[in-house]
């Protein structure tokens, strides 16, 4: 992508469409982040495509004046595959939700995330359907009643941070609504990452699910939060006084001070690694096992895109086929002449 | 062994079948009988029939697999009805085949394959070369794999790899009994093989001149048969092509004559795959073959690369067709160029997926949800799969719709001679690209002659857009819920495909231009009613033959074809999808149908006697 000479501010992102999600909706500070975001980007203006499904998270690419498709359900990320196949000049944005990217999407999505188009997911987590009105989604907790669980949800949920890892995923990163000036920071990170990266924006849905991440995303639960620096220990806590650390196979709580632990025994996060046992870990914690949730970018593997191996492909045929034209095609092989 | 004296024959025509086990060899054979016979400058048909399994149970009915080709000097338009010379690797294929050979014609068995054993798999209760059942043929009874294998004994190969070789054998006979030379089939043999298994090919080449010797040696086959007649092919350069790679073909023509590089988002499936596996092969004409995870991201992909400015097409087969509805609905929506692709096979559901039907016409019609037109045209013989896919690419394109292209299986896997087309005899294709610097411009916005929205490419400054599946204001292109938009954007669409006939040739009719009988296809059964109307026409009958490429619209003149005689007959292989079809759009005809659902093709026979009993009715 050529360097962008004009200086955009987040106005220029906006467009004339009035946004119709619900007063109070967590989406609205995902959007202004994008907004917010994307001057801070070396794209052009008209390079940006914004590509959805289905659902409430899905009627953002009316609200950006940039180009946008807004697709059928679960389907978004292959549109979005095919129109960055096409045009790999362009930065494509596919924003979904957890019922359009892990339900009628899910296949999609992981074939997506294992095939590495560069790619931009946003994945607004709610835990529920909102614009069919309150039913149970994919990632709903067990137990939980809905219109559609009146006695409870019965099927365990996704965590969409490790069906990514699952897939060898490149990108991952998890993100909330509570805090815009973080989420900014990811998605810039997101975009500059080659390759299909997925951010999931933890956001509360304030008429079917109100206070669903409320544990994890207000400032008074700080010890239940941990928001991860790649090369930083993984510290947490108001002031930084608790850590993460491997015992055995699994991660551990402790205490700066306490025990005998010190800054050294605290793991350093190193978002590179290919492999994805401790990833798979982060995004685990804080499901009822005493762990902060954790945040910022998890995973960041930088790996050949699909299209940049396609490219090497077009440029290997391109030197040894034997034709250099159709006509050449179509006169090949066997032909004979009717006088 | 019969004892028939070798003769020489002269005949304008004849239909061969090779059939075999699955495992046999037989598509290989027959491919090769019909490149030779193509370079001798015959006209021919070929007709592939095999199972949907990848291996049967051995020896039989159900894994039989047959191959049949027909040529002559003259015009050919099928594969044809019966064959002249069966050629029968095994009882099984005996079995399956012996209705579609002519009595008194020539069956070649190989006898190493009638044993107790292989009797019993293909269902005989007695041996059908030692009773009665074949004294209406010219049987010749060889040991074509033990001879085989005699002649490979010295090549330190075993047993199982010089049995392999007894296809080549067996066209080794046949290409004796029609005086076909070998030279084409051992070029093949070694570019094939020679550099990676000189040994196997070796084989093979032995076996096909020991077929060659040993029909010449024993004087019962009934040799130097002569194809006569004059060509009526036109002047110029032909290859033999299959329908499907000529379909690819088409695609990559219109892309180099639109400037839009293909994308071909698709889904494996029979028997339509080799359309994918043929642009996959050419990614330095800009090509794109994106195979997807399923056939729901097959066609998004492709609506993906529409958006983004690609030739995009995606290419499938009834089932698949079914999945790709919701999309397709989508694209009618967005008004995005989109080319479906969509070789028919029986159904419903799996159906029989390596059989042809014509049962898909009202799935391409309208299995969508809400009023969702699209426009529908149809090749009719694997040579014109070219033309069609190009002219579905420029429908597509320049009136910014989804087109569906209908073939089948028949077309896609059949082959025929294929007058090489010039890129420079092709037109030009002009897709309604908004320039960089276009002011005021309005998404929804149309050119009032072909009422096509246009197509603003992500990338371009000042043209940032949104569209989707909702419904959008007929201008500015935002979403609208307003009930009076709604009513003129449905009747928008609708018009905007009605509009395509004003750029489409008109129908032309065969034979009788007026008269007793007008009879009327689509579609892949054209060669078998071609053949059947003109040979009624040569018996003085007063009938007529109007075979329908464009479905959706109809040609501008069809409404006054059909009043110009007495009946009119509609036949296809389905249960009457496009006579209904008819009916509704010109209710003021009486419609009789012949319809066909076994999974075959017509037979030029059975055509005949419909349409001579309909003439014959009161």
């Amino acid at each position: 992508m050529e360097t962008t000479k004009v200086k955009y501010t987040f106005k220029d992102f906006s467009s004339d469409q009035e946004v119709k999600w619900c007063p109070g909706c967590g989406d609205y500070a995902i959007l202004s982040a994008v907004q917010k975001a994307l001057p801070e980007m070396d794209v052009k203006k008209e390079d940006f495509v914004f590509i959805s499904g289905i659902g409430c998270s899905s009627r953002f690419p009316y609200y950006m004046d940039t180009y946008g498709f807004h697709g059928i359900h679960g389907r978004g990320l292959a549109i979005a595959t095919g129109t960055k196949l096409a045009n790999p000049n362009l930065s494509v944005w596919q924003i979904t939700g957890d019922g359009d990217a892990m339900a009628i999407g899910g296949n999609h999505f992981i074939h997506a995330v294992r095939r590495n188009v560069d790619l931009n997911v946003i994945l607004f987590n709610n835990e529920i359907y909102g614009l069919t009105k309150g039913q149970f989604s994919p990632t709903t907790k067990l137990g939980m009643k809905t219109k559609t669980s009146p006695e409870g949800q019965i099927q365990n949920p996704f965590n969409p941070g490790e069906l990514v890892m699952g897939s060898k995923g490149r990108f991952f990163a998890r993100v909330m609504d509570k805090n815009p000036k973080h989420m900014k920071e990811v998605f810039i990170q997101a975009e500059k990452f080659k390759g299909t990266s997925v951010v999931e924006a933890l956001t509360n849905c304030v008429i079917f699910n109100d206070k669903v991440h409320d544990q994890f995303t207000q400032k008074d639960h700080q010890d239940d939060m941990l928001f991860l620096e790649h090369g930083k220990p993984m510290l947490f806590g108001k002031n930084k006084e608790y850590g993460l650390m491997l015992h055995g196979f699994k991660l551990i709580k402790v205490k700066l001070g306490e025990n005998h632990v010190t800054i050294d025994d605290i793991l350093v996060h190193d978002a590179h690694v290919e492999e994805t046992g401790l990833g798979m870990m982060l995004v685990n914690a804080g499901m009822g096992d005493g762990l902060p949730r954790v945040f910022g970018v998890i995973r960041s593997v930088q790996e050949d895109t699909f299209e940049e191996r396609m490219q090497a492909q077009v440029d290997n045929v391109r030197e040894t086929s034997k034709f250099a034209n159709l006509d050449e095609l179509f006169a090949s092989g066997e032909t004979w002449e009717i006088e | 062994m019969s004892s028939n004296k070798v003769t020489s024959t002269e005949v304008e025509k004849v239909v061969i079948k090779f059939a075999g086990d699955s495992g046999d060899g037989m598509q290989l054979t027959g491919t090769q009988f019909t490149g030779t016979s193509a370079l001798l400058g015959n006209d021919l048909a070929t007709f592939p029939d095999y199972p949907a399994e990848i291996r049967a149970p051995q020896g039989t009915v159900a894994g039989v697999s047959g191959f049949q080709v027909h040529i002559g000097g003259t015009d050919i338009h099928t594969p044809g009805d019966y064959a002249d010379v069966l050629v029968a690797m095994n009882a099984a294929a005996l079995k399956a085949n012996l209705k579609w050979i002519k009595s008194s014609k020539t069956i070649i068995v190989d006898t190493d394959s009638f044993k107790k054993k292989d009797l019993q798999k293909a269902g005989w209760e007695s041996n059908p070369l030692e009773d009665s059942t074949l004294d209406a043929y010219k049987v010749i009874k060889a040991p074509i794999t033990s001879m085989t294998k005699e002649a490979l004994k010295d090549l330190g190969l075993d047993a199982k790899t010089m049995a392999r070789s007894k296809n080549m054998f067996t066209l080794g006979m046949v290409y004796w009994m029609f005086s076909r030379p070998c030279e084409h089939t051992i070029k093949f043999l070694n570019d094939k093989f020679g550099k990676k298994l000189p040994l196997v090919a070796e084989a093979n080449i032995k076996a096909l001149r020991a077929g060659r010797n040993y029909a010449s040696t024993i004087e019962a086959i009934p040799n130097q048969i002569t194809i006569t007649g004059s060509q009526s092919l036109e002047k110029g350069t032909y290859k033999n092509v299959m329908g499907n790679a000529a379909t690819a073909w088409g695609i990559l023509a219109a892309s180099a004559k639109s400037g839009r590089d293909v994308f071909l988002g698709s889904y494996p499936i029979t028997p339509a795959t080799e359309i994918l596996q043929e642009i996959a092969k050419h990614k330095h004409f800009g090509a794109k073959a994106f195979q997807a995870e399923d056939e729901i991201a097959g066609i998004a992909s492709t609506i993906g690369a529409s958006f983004a400015g690609s030739l995009p097409v995606t290419t499938t087969s009834g089932p698949g067709l079914a999945l790709k509805g919701e999309a397709l609905g989508l694209a009618v929506m967005t008004e995005l160029p989109l080319v479906v692709v969509n070789v028919q096979r029986g159904g419903p559901s799996t159906g029989l997926p390596t059989k042809t039907e014509q049962s898909d016409l009202m799935q391409a019609l309208y299995g969508r949800n809400g009023e969702s037109p699209v426009a529908v045209i149809a090749a009719s013989s694997p040579a014109d799969c070219f033309d069609y896919s190009f002219e579905a690419s420029k429908i597509a394109l320049e009136h910014m719709t989804p087109v569906v292209l209908l073939t089948d299986g028949y077309l896609g896997n059949g082959s025929a001679p294929w007058k090489i087309t010039k890129m420079d005899e092709l037109p030009d294709i002009n897709p309604p690209i908004v320039k960089e610097g276009t002011e005021n411009w309005e998404p929804y916005s149309r050119d009032a002659e072909r009422l096509a929205r246009t197509w603003a490419l992500p990338g371009t400054p000042g043209l940032e857009h949104r569209i989707g599946g909702l419904e959008k204001d007929g201008k500015t292109g935002n979403v609208s819920y307003v009930p009076e938009n709604h009513q003129s954007m449905t009747e928008a669409r609708e018009a905007k495909i009605e509009k395509i006939a004003d750029y489409l040739p008109e129908l032309q009719v065969e034979g009788a231009q007026e008269g007793d009988l007008l009879v009327i296809g689509w579609g892949g059964t054209k060669g078998s009613m071609l053949t059947s109307v003109r040979e009624m026409v040569g018996e003085g009958k007063s009938i007529g033959l109007a075979h329908f490429n464009y479905i959706n619209p109809l040609q501008k003149n069809v409404k006054e074809i059909l009043g110009r005689y007495k009946k009119i007959v509609v036949a296809e292989l389905n249960l009457g999808q496009f006579a209904n079809y008819l009916r509704m759009s010109f209710p003021e005809f009486e419609y009789k149908q012949y319809n066909k659902v076994q999974g075959l093709p017509f037979t030029t026979i059975e055509l005949k006697d419909a349409f001579n009993k309909i003439l014959n009715e009161n």
